[in-house]
């Protein structure tokens, strides 16, 4: 990227339980950062954070819009969803806390690894939630200062 | 080449994999490690870049987890089969789909055989 590039904003809209277009949002994230010439190592850290981020909706929540915002020093990935929200988000971020159904568990989700994923890839992370309404999540990837050249 | 690294298409002749998506896109892929699992986040956590997939799931979500997690490719254990689904998402998406009828243990040891190492060898060589 030039230093005048111009900020990155792009928005999505989608659904939960639609197994059919999971991934989709990421993918196109994915492909927007490698457009964007960001390095591969950071294009999949934040394609890791979408993906869990954008699965977990799929699984547990009923719609969501996902944001996705590159400056010059950073990746911000949001997804905003409306769904059952999170009761107790520490617990829901240790490795192995799943309440996935076992349906969910035959597909191959349900470890209980997503969020601790989303972490270890974001610099940093904040989860919030309101049980009933809906659960927030932003993540934050910086861009080290001499890959934005 | 590196050592412990090779091509796909190398990877693909000496297990007598068969190729199901991406022909043509076996010889310009390199192997970096095999990660076997059937938990898509537990790819996403430990198989790095350049991971030749192992597993027995079929669903378009082990397509996209490959895609996602930059995989050489997947190899689809026990004769199972993706569904056109998944077929056509490796398409559009560039992941190489592979088949074999052995089972996870038996292709984990072919690939051992022919050089290749697990995502873990770090460890597995202060265990042994
Ligand atoms: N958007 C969400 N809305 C409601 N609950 C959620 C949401 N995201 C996560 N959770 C809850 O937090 C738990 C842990 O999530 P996490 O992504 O770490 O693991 P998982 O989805 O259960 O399994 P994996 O991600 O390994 O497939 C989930 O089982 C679920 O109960
Ligand atoms: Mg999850």
């Amino acid at each position: 990227m030039t230093s005048n590039e111009p900020l990155f904003v792009r928005q999505f809209r989608f659904e939960g339980k639609d197994f059919a277009n999971a991934g989709s949002v990421s993918t196109e994230v994915k492909a927007i950062l490698r457009s964007l010439g960001l390095p591969a190592p950071l294009v999949r850290r934040a394609s890791i954070v979408s993906y869990e981020a954008e699965m977990n909706v799929v699984i547990y929540a009923s719609s969501c819009t996902a944001t996705l915002l590159v400056d010059l020093r950073r990746i911000v990935l949001t997804f905003d969803d409306r769904g059952p929200g999170i009761p107790d988000i520490g617990l829901a971020m240790q490795v192995g806390y799943s309440t996935a159904t076992q349906e969910i568990r035959e597909m191959g989700f349900g470890a209980g690894m997503g969020l601790p994923n989303i972490q270890r890839n974001s610099d940093s992370l904040d989860v919030r939630s309101t049980v009933g309404h809906g659960t927030r999540l932003e993540a934050v990837i910086l861009i080290p200062p001499e890959q934005a050249s | 080449m590196e050592a412990g690294k090779m091509t796909l298409d190398d990877v693909a002749r000496r297990c007598s994999f068969e190729v199901l998506v991406g022909s043509e896109l076996l010889s310009g892929r390199t192997v970096a490690q095999v990660f076997a699992s059937d938990r898509m986040s537990d790819v996403l956590a430990s198989a790095g870049a350049g991971a030749l997939l192992v597993t027995g799931l079929v669903s378009p979500q082990s397509v996209v987890t490959a895609h996602i997690a930059d995989a050489a490719g997947i190899v689809y254990v026990r004769g199972k089969r993706p569904g056109p689904d998944a077929l056509d998402k490796a398409r559009v998406l560039g992941v190489v789909l592979l088949a074999t009828p052995l089972s996870t243990f038996d292709v984990c040891c072919l690939l051992g055989s022919v050089g290749l190492s697990g995502a873990d060898a770090h460890r597995r060589e202060k265990l042994t």
